[in-house]
């Protein structure tokens, strides 16, 4: 099936252009744009995607699989990622793990029935200092206990 | 330096807002250049000042901006490193997310010195708050005049796009960063040629770290002969943020000169170790630095005082470990990040990070042999300077200084076939102040 960006987004692509001297720069830009039009990155918005940069379609398979911000399934409405290096790691992020895995009855890389929330375990998140650390979407939960996690969770729709 | 630079608003919403920096002097420095400092000159200023890029790697800023050929015809980039992902190190988004104005100053001067008329900040993507504050800063700066056409009347034009990364840890290394800038993986490039004479767009292209330019509106307002005396010695000057984390009761960030004492950074300004426990290692520099024992703490923390004990000021991000911690565990945790993080373009370092988790995951569950301890110091000596770009010494230098300094702890898991060391695993409430 054909895909194509909203009015919108065509708008804020030609913008994207003008940044860069090559069309090809404008690759990851592109690429979050997508993700925010169409959820995840298909095979079928990777070739819309390469004919918006004329390039061929590999060229920007070879990019999407590279970067882990850029799914190629669905995912939850919330995708919540629990960094899980090394300051996390000490301050309790296999237990902040545990305790969502019991709390929405799902493993590590599943997703809710109802598609509510992806849980991933991810690598370092830039936010040691205020470790354990989760992001779901494009929100940082810093600081977290049990108490906190239950009530982030909780609050979202 | 006894007053605050980078941390001075902490705690005030509005620090981010350009009516706010430009109230407390903000831009002043850039005035002061563009009237007074030919670029030659603004290069001479910070060589003098002592300043050495603070993402890792420590080489000399100035040197660096030197190294761009003024008689290259095309154009001149500065892109600044925002890719902050070194286990450990929490710095550079704080000035994006609190003082974004004091990066575009400092952004704004240093293309000016190298003549550049386009640079990009480079931020990772998981950082979408501090892209969204940056992308306002800008507007802001744009409106008043600080950048585009004609830069207060200097006849000096600049723009500056904010670029999100996708996700890699290799793209904070600079060659990787222009790659993936450029639309592509970020795959590090050989080097020579160097990125000051064919970088970004194959164009003369300058790296520079978000602390690094930071301090550039310090010095030329300031002074080079001011700055320069800030710290232990010339070669180690200036001020510096130290990011704490792990085991200590008051993990975050601390601004102080150059050279603060590891120890008492823990001790009386992190608040010693949590609970009162026992300390057993410390990362000094971000994950890739090697591990210091207890004894060896009592050290200052400039880029020379620290490779003088065989170890690296990096990005200094001190990772703090106490006696819960298995050291055979954290080692694991490590190697899983650099395996995961490899761009697998270099054979010793794609192959050599999977082979040190294999080895890593059998210690510490009890099927491994004393053999395997060896061996694994063995794997990290064959990644060790086999690779195109510093990832594969960033995974080589945690194994074999874990395992040369905390020998007996390997040992005991080949030995009792399990992990002997009492780990916690609960969630620490501290009073972090980052």
């Amino acid at each position: 099936m054909a895909v194509e960006f909203s009015e919108a987004a065509k708008q804020e692509f030609q913008e994207i252009l003008k940044h860069y001297p090559t069309k090809e720069a404008a690759m990851l830009p592109t690429l979050h744009l997508a993700k925010r039009e169409f959820d995840h990155i298909s095979p079928e918005v990777m070739t819309y995607i390469s004919q918006l940069l004329d390039l061929h379609v590999t060229r920007v398979a070879n990019v999407v699989s590279f970067y882990t911000l850029f799914p190629r399934e669905p995912e939850g409405k919330y995708v919540i990622q629990v960094c899980s290096t090394l300051s996390c790691q000490l301050m309790g992020a296999e237990t902040v793990v545990d305790h969502i895995k019991e709390k929405l009855n799902i493993d590590v890389g599943e997703t809710t029935p109802d598609g509510k929330f992806t849980l991933k375990k991810v690598e370092c998140l830039g936010s040691c200092g205020t470790a354990p650390v989760m992001q779901i979407n494009d929100d940082y939960y810093e600081k977290l206990t049990v108490e906190k996690i239950d009530k982030i969770l909780d609050s979202l729709e | 330096m006894s007053e605050l630079y980078f941390l001075k608003n902490r705690g005030n919403p509005e620090s981010k807002t350009i009516d706010f920096y430009l109230s407390h002097g903000g831009y002043e420095s850039l005035k002061k250049t563009l009237k007074n400092f030919e670029p030659n000159a603004v290069i001479d200023e910070v060589k003098k000042s002592g300043l050495r890029g603070r993402g890792g790697a420590g080489f000399p800023t100035g040197l660096k901006w030197s190294f761009v050929p003024q008689d290259n015809p095309n154009p001149k980039y500065l892109v600044c490193n925002a890719d902050e992902s070194e286990p450990g190190t929490f710095k550079d988004r704080y000035i994006i997310e609190h003082e974004p104005h004091m990066l575009i100053e400092g952004i704004i001067i240093s293309s000016y010195a190298i003549h550049s008329h386009l640079a990009y900040i480079y931020i990772r993507g998981e950082f979408v708050a501090g892209a969204r504050i940056l992308e306002q800063a800008l507007a802001e700066a744009r409106e008043k005049g600080f950048l585009g056409k004609n830069i207060l009347g200097s006849g000096y034009d600049l723009d500056i796009y904010v670029h999100r990364g996708g996700g890699a840890y290799i793209c904070g290394e600079e060659t990787g960063l222009l790659e993936s800038l450029e639309g592509k993986r970020g795959w590090p490039r050989l080097k020579p040629p160097f990125p000051a004479v064919v970088g970004l767009f194959q164009s003369p292209t300058i790296i520079n770290n978000v602390e690094t330019l930071a301090n550039v509106p310090l010095i030329m307002e300031r002074g080079s002969e001011w700055y320069s005396q800030l710290g232990p010695n010339p070669k180690n000057s200036g001020i510096k943020l130290y990011c704490v984390s792990g085991h200590v009761n008051r993990p975050g960030l601390y601004e102080f000169e150059m050279g603060m004492n590891l120890k008492e950074l823990i001790y009386e300004h992190a608040g010693g170790i949590y609970k009162g426990h026992q300390l057993k290692g410390v990362i000094p520099g971000g994950s890739s630095t090697p591990v210091l024992r207890p004894d060896e703490i009592d050290v200052s923390m400039d880029y020379d005082s620290l490779a003088a004990i065989g170890t690296m000021f990096g990005s200094a991000g001190t990772i703090v470990m106490d006696e819960t911690t298995c050291m055979v565990d954290a080692l694991y945790n490590l190697e899983r990040f650099y395996a995961h993080e490899s761009c697998g373009q270099c054979t010793p370092c794609r192959e050599g990070t999977m082979w040190m988790v294999k080895l890593l995951r059998r210690l510490e569950h009890g099927e491994g042999t004393v053999e395997d301890v060896d061996l694994l110091a063995d794997v990290a000596n064959n990644i060790m300077g086999r690779t195109i770009c510093p990832l594969g010494d960033a995974a080589a230098m945690p194994a074999k200084s874990f395992v040369q300094k905390f020998r007996d702890e390997f040992i005991e898991h080949a030995k009792q076939h399990k992990c002997p060391v009492k780990k916690d695993k609960s969630i620490k409430v501290t009073d972090a102040n980052a």
